[in-house]
């Protein structure tokens, strides 16, 4: 097995609502000399909703996946969407530590699954695998005017004998990751509040409340764009947020951009090849607002050149002042 | 809030049952409350986690299994990360929320309506089909224009399909839900 390579579980929402974030994913993965395969034919983990009706079927509905990957030349799946990552995960504890689980859940498969399979959230592997050094060496482009809070949501890093990733009161990953890109980034303290989006169809008005408040935090930390990991999320705080302005009586209009999109756009890629135009709340002043790295380090040169001669010229002034007097 | 009569009203059946199916140690709950504290969902909750958690340790099935609480649970898992304790609160929410669907008791049926209509699509495709299951909700909660409003922003995007894509193994899948439903019969 080549170093870097991963099964890549898109999970279904990347391939529909969430498309920006597979392409931005694929993009980046690629440019940092990840190998991502698809699994053959692989279905859907079943998410929530399963949850709700048994331990077993749900696990069975995921581990299906897990058996697929079991079969491939990897060994480590990668998965962008929490709500997946979750779900594969707690099929994989359960089966790995209890036998008669395992025995239940693979009696629903027609293809057994063993327990072989190390699953990892896409922002996990860009920052644990790949690392800030190499993040931050492919960067050609600088933001001198984002200000971004990552917002990590509810189930990436909770609970955390299942996620074993990051803290989980207060994750850092995605800050260090974007920060590395040379964008500044803000204290946010709703990382890991839940947004609601799982009750967006049937619970309206309740998730009006949360996502306000989520959106409302972002703002106070002085932020122009939200960066998240998260397909549901995205949809949640993103196509949702004219729904929060008209029925909380706001007028947010903040970018919510999947962090992969940020690091693309640092990277050089055009936002086409990103989906920056599948965004419902458009970031295109931000995407304008990116200069060449080179354009932008010339520029804070000469902004600091002139600021070590101003206080000369000031001084040659007075010094000529007070020859006059 | 009324009395219990805790010597008639008991249901030492139904303790052991959640425990059992959950795998957690109900009477670890010392009432804390830290779990209600983070549990972004309390304002909507007919019982804050933490009296559902002290109605179980009371065998109070039917207050519990008739709750809206269990329902608005999202499992954000905030509960389980924070109790002093280790209980897994979040999972013994999940599992009640199993028993009650078992049960035919749902107090929010919008939530469960949502919830078949996603799985629908899952039996169906393989996969889920977005515009399929918000189209298949609507029409059975009766909010036939729920987020309505959402469709031209999401069209004009290209990001949703407007046929499904049924996966080759479909029928693996489905098979996963008949397998589980002969199982579901037999054990009653």
């Amino acid at each position: 097995m080549a170093d870097k390579e991963y099964a890549y579980y898109s999970g279904c929402s990347l391939e529909g609502t969430a498309k920006e974030y597979d392409m931005s994913l694929r993009l980046v993965m690629k440019a940092l000399g990840a190998t991502l395969t698809e699994p053959h034919d692989w279905s859907c983990c079943g998410s929530t909703p399963a949850h709700t009706v048994d331990h077993v079927f749900a696990a069975a509905l995921a581990a299906r996946n897990l058996a697929i990957v079991e079969k491939m030349n990897v060994h480590t799946l990668t998965t962008p969407c929490p709500s997946c990552l979750m779900v594969l995960k707690k099929a994989h504890l359960g089966m790995t530590g209890d036998e008669s689980f395992k025995n239940e859940v693979n009696a629903l498969l027609d293809e057994p699954y063993e327990g072989n399979v190390i699953s990892k959230s896409s922002l996990q592997v860009i920052y644990e695998d790949i690392g800030l050094d190499a993040i931050a060496d492919r960067v050609t482009y600088a933001f001198p005017d984002l200000k971004v809070v990552p917002y990590y949501g509810c189930i990436l890093n909770r609970p955390p004998d299942i996620a074993q990733f990051d803290d989980p009161e207060n994750p850092i990953a995605m800050d260090r990751v974007i920060s590395a890109l040379g964008v500044e980034v803000r204290d946010y303290a709703f990382k890991t509040e839940c947004c609601g989006a799982a009750f967006g169809v049937p619970k309206r008005a309740m998730v009006n409340e949360l996502t306000h408040k989520v959106l409302s935090m972002a703002i106070d930390a002085g932020a122009n764009c939200i960066a998240v990991a998260c397909p549901l999320c995205q949809q949640n705080l993103d196509l949702r947020q004219e729904q929060v302005n008209r029925a909380m009586g706001a007028s947010f209009n903040i970018p919510i951009l999947y962090f992969t999109q940020i690091m693309g756009l640092a990277y050089g890629f055009s936002p086409e090849e990103l989906g920056m135009d599948m965004l419902v709340v458009s970031a295109d002043h931000l995407i304008r607002s990116r200069m060449p790295i080179e354009e932008y380090r010339k520029m804070k040169e000469a902004e600091a050149a002139q600021a070590k001669k101003a206080p000369k010229a000031k001084e040659a002034k007075e010094a000529a002042k007070t020859e006059e007097s | 809030m009324d009395t219990i009569n805790l010597s008639e009203k008991t249901d030492w059946e139904f303790i052991e049952q959640v425990q059992k199916e959950s795998g957690q140690n109900i009477s670890l709950c010392y009432q804390c409350g830290n779990c209600t504290a983070g549990c972004p969902y309390t304002n909507y909750f007919d019982y804050p986690v933490s009296m559902v958690m002290r109605l179980l340790q009371a065998g109070q099935k039917d207050i519990v299994l008739n709750s809206k609480a269990i329902w608005l649970c999202a499992t954000c898992e905030t509960c389980t990360t924070r109790c002093p304790c280790e209980i897994d609160v979040a999972h013994i929410m999940d599992t009640l929320r199993i028993i009650a669907r078992r049960e035919n008791r749902v107090s929010e049926k919008d939530i469960k309506l949502f919830y078949d209509s996603f799985l629908d699509s899952v039996k169906q495709f393989g996969r889920i089909y977005e515009m399929g299951t918000l189209l298949m909700y609507n029409l059975r909660s009766g909010h036939l224009f729920a987020d309505a409003d959402l469709g031209p922003k999401v069209l004009t995007k290209g990001k949703i399909h407007f046929f499904p894509k049924k996966i080759k193994g479909a029928d693996k899948v489905a098979q996963i839900f008949e397998r589980f439903q002969k199982r579901a019969k037999r054990h009653g």
